[in-house]
């Protein structure tokens, strides 16, 4: 089971409202590469995993991308407060604000609906830990000015997760 | 930022650091080094919550840590989500 810590993994404080960096941002919410894909990912692979290395990490991973979430949706929460018909307007995010008003709906920056066709749980460690290699790149492309060493840090954690797979024997079928 | 805000932001830290470690275990469970953070991270985290309670009471995180009295004081501090749960 799950029990709520009543923070957040790092504080948001948003200062000043701005709908249109909410409406970018929220697709790290319920974007294909999003927090809510990426805990839906971990926890639903980790029950068919045969080892118990695997099931610690996407247990606790799938956890931490949970804690994510509730960040990226705080950040949508604050720069969606407060706003005028003119700043809903001006912004475009009257398109948003017709069917949610303020409240934080799991989509992509296309107005595409959270969906479990992002991920997949396919019963077998080599195909699902491939499946989070390729997830966890995009984090690389989420964050643009990540410094080359961050990139080298995030490659060689990719390596790693390869030899783990390497070393895993040949699924039985 | 006052006394209070440092204190939580460090058991902030603390706790992220924990968790980090934690994860790297999970797949190097014998790592020495590893294992001697996690002790001296869970050492320093304990006495940052000591100090935090001596001087401003009980460091609610959890249902578990809700004090018992007449009333449930869970719902009375802000929400992380606000921006009024962290002070400048």
């Amino acid at each position: 089971m799950w029990q709520y810590e009543k923070k957040l993994q790092y504080p948001v404080r948003i200062k000043n409202p701005n709908p249109k960096y909410a409406q970018i941002i929220i697709t790290q919410y319920g974007g294909p590469d999003g927090e809510a894909s990426a805990a839906m990912r971990y926890l639903a692979q980790r029950y068919s995993q045969p080892y118990n290395e695997v099931k610690g990490m996407l247990t606790d991973i799938g956890t931490e991308e949970l804690a994510h979430m509730e960040m990226i949706c705080a950040m949508v929460h604050q720069l969606t407060r407060e706003l005028s018909p003119e700043q809903i307007k001006e912004s475009g995010f009257e398109t948003y604000f017709v069917d949610h008003t303020n409240g934080v709906y799991p989509i992509a920056a296309s107005g595409m609906p959270w969906t479990a066709a992002y991920i997949q749980s396919k019963g077998d460690v080599i195909t699902d830990l491939h499946e989070d290699l390729a997830a966890e790149g995009t984090t690389v492309k989420e964050q643009p000015d990540i410094t080359t060493s961050d990139k080298a840090l995030l490659h060689a954690g990719f390596r790693a997760f390869r030899v783990l797979v390497q070393k895993s024997p040949p699924a039985t079928s | 930022m006052n006394e209070r805000e440092k204190l939580k932001r460090q058991i902030y830290a603390l706790d992220f650091a924990l968790y980090e470690l934690a994860l790297f275990l999970d797949s190097h469970p014998t790592n020495r080094r590893a294992m001697e953070l996690l002790s001296e991270y869970r050492q320093k985290r304990e006495e940052t919550v000591a100090e935090y309670e001596s001087k401003f009471g009980k460091y609610i995180l959890t249902l578990k840590d809700v004090p018992l009295s007449d009333s449930w004081q869970w719902i009375d501090s802000p929400w992380p989500w606000d921006t009024d749960f962290m002070e400048d």
